[in-house]
């Protein structure tokens, strides 16, 4: 069982020597809670799909479920490099949680904190900092995800409301949060300068949600559709201005990306450090099979693979946090988050540990 | 295994000081040098004593309930040991104080030199209050808070597993072989935590952002009047023997016979 293993990757650890002190600390902090919170639990978790609300509540109190948040908000005030560090560390000891809190403070914080009001911010941003309640982003629909200017989600103006129908799909967080960015087309000749971006509490009458998917992995968060039936919200809960939706996904997305790839390198360091645990152990041939070049060729180049994307994501975060543009870089880590979502989904997936092992070494062939 | 580096300490006034010692972590393989001499450091991740986290845990909470003014996280050691500290400031210790020591003397650094730091810095700063890690989860020592109350000739509450203000004496319930002994003591006095005292908090984001700012003050122990001579050699350190094999017997008669050929019983 994955959530068995001891760390036996000190080496890797060389890269928080350069990282400033505040960081390091940071990031010793979340390995901490990782390691002792959610480590223990996380194959439960798994097995059981619960939300692990707990940790979560215990997350915000300690402020990482709203880490770019200003204090007067109720954020941590800390940068988006921090936010990498802690996700990364959080989803080393548990895949579904460190979902919960990069969905949260990318995906729905993040646009509220970038294009909201500050009535906005503080009634939808400060009671999402506690870990109380979290947010989730409705952006893809049944028939488009990567082609997301042609949402079929629509938003007509009736007096002082706005009413939304259309299907939401694959919502991470769904049926575990209190409120919802919704993307909707208010101007359909405008194509994607016709879509806005809408703020809706959950529950909410007109608001429906599907069945839970049952995935492969992440099982510890819910993803489901979100129905919209006429749904009714006063004209003050559309975020941003009107036709900014398309805009407001795309960089939303980018800098989820960076949250995203900090989570698959959380769960790629695991299953890194769970393979050379067990590459030490498992004797055949009179020896721990760790001894054997060609395995210990796919550790080599595993570690190098896990290093040069953290790497990869910090510089991300680093140019995202000077205000430089990213989005190069950004397309790189898209690449690599397929890269060890894949991995850990054979890693976690293969209940026998052995069997699990040779799909890691399997993998890394590929790399 | 563990191999623990020393760390802080934090005194309070109504000043409180702890003392917090950094060690390396759990999960580290631990290897002795080639010449004996010592288990090897270099290159081996340290962090503080689970022992001192529980002392600068009681420490904050104690200030937060109002019943002392200030916490005082002290550290003995090289440069890595402000990393401890700043660990303590997270938590929510006010400011630090880092007593270098390094090279050939911080490698003899035992319980009787950090004793005698402690004691001098106690009464430098006016300490009230003292409270440490009952012992380092590397050496296992058990000696720097008795030896700092008695240089200090003040009362001590070791093994604490709980400690109350109780007007202007201090009741501590200690863990002893026996069970739980209550004493009351006087202040200024000097406290060591035991596992159960409470549950470290983990460091929220604010505070380790808030803890960039609070000083750390640097302080030699030459500065203090402290002799750091160690009276003790280590003469030689050894891995512990490979477990051999066991022998099985048929009956209780033969297991007593063997037990008495090889001298146990």
């Amino acid at each position: 069982n994955v959530d068995s293993f001891k760390c036996v990757g000190c080496r890797s650890f060389s890269a928080l020597a350069e990282l400033p002190d505040t960081h390091q600390i940071l990031r010793q902090t979340c390995r901490d809670f990782a390691d002792r919170e959610l480590t223990p639990i996380a194959g439960r978790l798994d097995r059981e799909h619960a939300f692990p609300l707990k940790q979560v509540q215990e997350l915000g109190a300690m402020g990482v479920m709203a880490m770019e948040v200003p204090e007067e908000l109720g954020g941590a005030g800390m940068d988006y490099l921090a936010y990498s560090l802690a996700v990364e560390e959080i989803s080393r000891g548990c895949a579904s949680t460190g979902c919960v809190v990069s969905v949260n403070n990318s995906l729905y914080i993040g646009p509220v904190l970038k294009f909201g009001t500050e009535e906005q911010k503080t009634e939808w941003i400060t009671p999402f900092t506690t870990g109380e309640k979290v947010g989730c982003f409705a952006l893809s629909e049944p028939g488009n995800g990567s082609d997301a200017g042609a949402a079929s989600t629509v938003a007509r103006q009736e007096g002082d409301e706005w009413v939304l129908n259309g299907t939401k799909a694959w919502i991470t967080n769904s049926w575990d949060a209190a409120a919802t960015v919704v993307f909707a087309t208010t101007d359909k000749k405008l194509k994607h300068k016709g879509i806005s971006a809408f703020l809706i509490p959950m529950p909410h009458p007109g608001l429906s949600l599907g069945k839970k998917e049952d995935k492969l992995g992440i099982k510890a968060t819910s993803t489901a559709n979100i129905i919209l039936e006429d749904c009714r919200v006063p004209l003050g809960n559309m975020l941003g201005p009107r036709g900014a939706g398309f805009k407001i996904a795309m960089q939303t997305l980018d800098s989820g990306r960076i949250g995203i790839a900090a989570q698959a390198l959380g769960i790629a360091q695991a299953s890194l450090d769970c393979a050379a645990d067990y590459a030490h152990k498992r004797i055949a041939f009179g020896a721990p099979i760790g001894k054997l070049q060609a395995v210990q060729f796919k550790l080599a180049d595993m570690n190098v693979a896990v290093e040069s994307a953290r790497l990869l994501t910090w510089k991300a975060a680093l140019l995202r946090d000077s205000k430089k543009p990213f989005t190069k870089v950004k397309i790189s880590l898209d690449a690599l988050v397929v890269l060890f979502a894949s991995l850990w989904f054979l890693c976690v997936r293969l209940p026998d540990k052995k069997v699990s092992f040779i799909y890691l070494c399997v993998f890394s062939t590929f790399l | 295994m563990h191999f623990w580096a020393r760390t802080v300490n934090i005194f309070s006034t109504f000043h409180l000081k702890t003392w917090s010692r950094s060690a390396c972590q759990c999960h580290n393989q631990i290897r002795v040098k080639p010449d004996n001499s010592s288990v090897v450091t270099d290159g081996v991740k340290h962090s503080m004593n689970p022992f001192c986290e529980i002392a600068v845990e009681e420490a904050v909470k104690l200030k937060e309930k109002k019943l002392i003014k200030e916490v005082v996280a002290v550290s003995c050691g090289p440069q890595q040991a402000q990393e401890t500290i700043r660990t303590a400031l997270a938590m929510g210790a006010d400011r630090g104080i880092h007593v270098e020591v390094s090279g050939k003397d911080y490698e003899t650094l035992g319980p009787l030199q950090v004793s005698k730091i402690m004691a001098a810095l106690a009464k430098k700063e006016e300490a009230q209050l003292v409270i440490l890690g009952k012992q380092a989860i590397d050496d296992d020592c058990n000696q720097t808070g008795q030896m700092t109350a008695a240089l200090l000739d003040w009362p001590q509450g070791t093994f604490a597993s709980e400690v109350a203000f109780d007007g202007d004496k201090i009741k501590v319930v200690r863990e002893i072989d026996g069970g739980l002994e209550t004493i009351m003591i006087s202040s200024p006095a000097v406290i060591t935590a035991d596992l159960r005292l409470n549950t470290p908090r983990y460091a929220t984001l604010p505070n380790i952002m808030k803890a960039k700012k609070k000083k750390i003050a640097n302080v030699k122990p030459a500065d203090l009047g402290v002799d750091l001579t160690s009276r003790l050699e280590v003469l030689r350190v050894d891995e512990p023997p490979q477990r051999e094999a066991g022998v099985k017997v048929e009956t209780v008669d033969d297991l007593v016979s063997k037990l008495k050929d090889a001298g146990r019983l």
